[in-house]
This record gives C-alpha cells, sequence and structure tokens, in this order.
C-alpha cells in the first residue's frame, strides 16, 4: 500500500487562511491563478494588481510581486508595469465594481491599445465588500440593496456582458467567459485562465477572463444554493464560452 | 461494486475550513459530511466519514479554501 498525494495547495498560494465569507467562490478562482502560476513557471517574473472590493487581500494570497491599485485603474496601473518590464507576466484580478463599474473606462482603452496583460474579472452581479449594493452585472428582477424590488430595466437599464462587449474590439487577444460553480465548470475556467496568461506570454496581446462567481452573503442564499442559483439565472444571460481566440 | 476505480483519501485542514459544504455537495461518491466538532474560528469542519473514496478530487477543486488534499492509495 503506497499514498500519492494527487491534489494540494499550489505553491504560489500562500499559506494563510483567506477573510472571504464561507463559500465565496474568489477562493476558487485565486486558486486557478496560482495553479497557473505554477505551471507556466513564472512565479518569480509574475507581477499582480489587486483591485479594489473584496479581493482586495489577494496580495497576501497569492505569493507574487503585487501592486494595489486605486479603484478600477488596474489596467492602468498593469500597463505601465508592462511597457517598463515587458520580460514580467502582468495580471490583473478585479471584481465587476471595480472592472464594470467604476474601472470601466481603463479597462476598455486597455483591450483597445491591446495591451500585453491578463485581465481575470469576477463577475458576481452584485457588490460584495460595501454590502450588496446593485452592480452593473446585477441581473433583471435581481434584488440588492438600493433595489430592494429588484433590477428594473426603466430605472437602472440592462445588466451588462462586458466579455461580449470587448470582444467586439479589434486589438484583444483572447476573451472569454467562464465559471467556477461547479467542478466541471471549474476545470474548465482553468483551461481558460491558462490560455490567458500563454497568450500574454507568447505576446499576442490582451487577454481577459470574465469568471462568473457566486456571493452567498449578499445574495442571501447558503453556499450550495447559491451555485445552483448561478447555474439556473446567471449563465442563461451570460453565456459560458471564448468570444475571442488568439489566431 | 466500484472495484476498477481508484481508492482514494480526503484530508481536510480543519482550522481552514470554513464549513461551506461545497465539498459535500461535489463529491460523487457522498463519503464526506460536515462534522459535529467546532474549530478554532467556530465552524464545524468538513470530514470524511465512510470508505469509498475514489480520488476524484471533486472535492478539491471546489474547495474555496483550498482546505482539502487528496492522496491515491495504490496497492503495490
Amino acid at each position: 500500500m503506497k499514498e500519492v498525494r494527487i491534489f494540494e495547495r499550489p505553491r504560489s498560494m500562500a499559506d494563510v487562511t483567506t477573510h472571504y465569507c464561507p463559500g465565496c467562490t474568489h477562493g476558487i478562482a485565486h486558486r486557478l491563478v496560482a495553479e497557473v502560476i505554477d505551471e507556466l513557471g513564472i512565479q518569480e517574473t509574475t507581477v499582480g494588481v489587486a483591485p479594489v472590493g473584496c479581493a482586495v487581500f489577494i496580495y497576501n494570497y497569492i505569493d507574487t510581486d503585487m501592486y494595489e491599485a486605486a479603484h478600477g485603474r488596474g489596467p492602468a496601473v498593469a500597463t505601465a508595469c508592462k511597457r517598463i518590464r515587458p520580460d514580467l507576466t502582468v495580471f490583473t484580478y478585479q471584481g465587476d465594481g471595480d472592472l464594470a463599474s467604476i474601472g470601466l473606462a481603463e479597462v476598455a482603452h486597455a483591450a483597445n491599445r491591446g495591451e500585453n496583460i491578463t485581465v481575470i474579472f469576477i463577475n458576481n452581479a452584485i457588490y460584495g465588500m460595501t454590502g450588496g449594493q446593485m452592480a452593473p452585472t446585477t441581473l433583471l428582477g435581481q434584488k440588492a440593496t438600493t433595489c430592494p424590488l429588484g433590477r428594473e430595466a426603466k430605472v437602472n437599464g440592462y445588466p451588462m456582458r462586458v466579455a461580449e462587449m470587448l470582444a467586439t474590439l479589434a486589438a484583444p487577444g483572447y476573451i472569454a467567459r467562464v465559471s467556477v460553480a461547479k467542478p466541471k465548470f471549474i476545470l474548465e475556467a482553468k483551461k481558460a485562465v491558462r490560455k490567458a496568461f500563454e497568450t500574454q506570454i507568447a505576446g499576442k496581446g490582451f487577454s481577459l477572463v470574465e469568471i462568473l462567481s457566486t456571493c452567498p452573503t449578499n445574495w442571501g442564499m447558503l453556499p450550495v444554493e447559491a451555485t445552483d442559483w448561478l447555474v439556473e439565472k446567471m449563465i442563461p444571460f451570460y453565456p459560458l464560452g471564448e468570444f475571442k481566440v488568439p489566431e | 461494486m466500484y472495484l476498477w476505480m481508484a481508492k482514494g483519501r480526503v484530508k481536510v485542514f480543519e482550522g481552514r475550513c470554513k464549513s461551506c459544504g461545497l465539498c459535500v455537495a461535489a463529491c460523487p461518491m457522498k463519503v464526506l459530511r460536515i462534522s459535529e466538532r467546532i474549530n478554532d474560528k467556530g465552524y464545524r469542519p468538513a470530514e470524511q466519514f465512510k470508505e469509498g473514496c475514489i480520488a476524484c478530487k471533486m472535492c478539491a477543486v471546489t474547495c474555496p479554501d483550498v482546505a482539502i488534499e487528496v492522496f491515491r492509495i495504490d496497492e503495490v
């Protein structure tokens, strides 16, 4: 009898407990990024840019060099870093309040310039850290503290499909939407994150992976219910897939 | 039953578990459960309570706190 360890903590994920709520899928997204960094062997040459939002402490969790950008300005900071040191691998990790709301201009222009950076975009359809306000990505009819009767198109507009929107631009190299709600989606998500980093390393331009994620606390659900809700409600509106692949 | 499948063992780092139950829902063999013990954060950690793990890693893949390690048991 011999025991072989077939799953362990990735090396570039720091050995600390995260501050996330129980069942928050940010942790899964962190692990996917850390695993890809390990697999590509780029821990020493990677620079991350932390967002403002729940994932603000990502610099404590992923063991690479890290910046902390002003709210929404991750792609601008990453642009500077990558232009000064093109040999480094630069990624930003942003939530939907950070990227789709206050930072939409930064990411759209970084994508339009075809900056050679990777953006990991976590879409959980709500503002997490500030207490469950409506985000640009909140679904129609979904309740949040700033739309307690549910989001209404007439008053609040429609939810925003960021991946499709950026895929209409000419410059980006790789744009995909994945989910981390169920194990099979997580395995696909990892392939997408890996492709995004490979796109950057090959110098093929801007890459973005939108990750559909859960927020059990602010959705007011148990963690397992939240993953089911994501599959039932979010995936029909935010279809998974690759919208742009490098030639 | 399932004689052709691999045998495995799940190790949960109890201090890190937040009792979210995603691993329990993900396990195809239903060998995990939320235990009655309380860890130092005040959560009830997950545990493997019976034999039958097939080392598929689904629990570890879905664990948001990376609190699970999976071992495959090879009979040599």
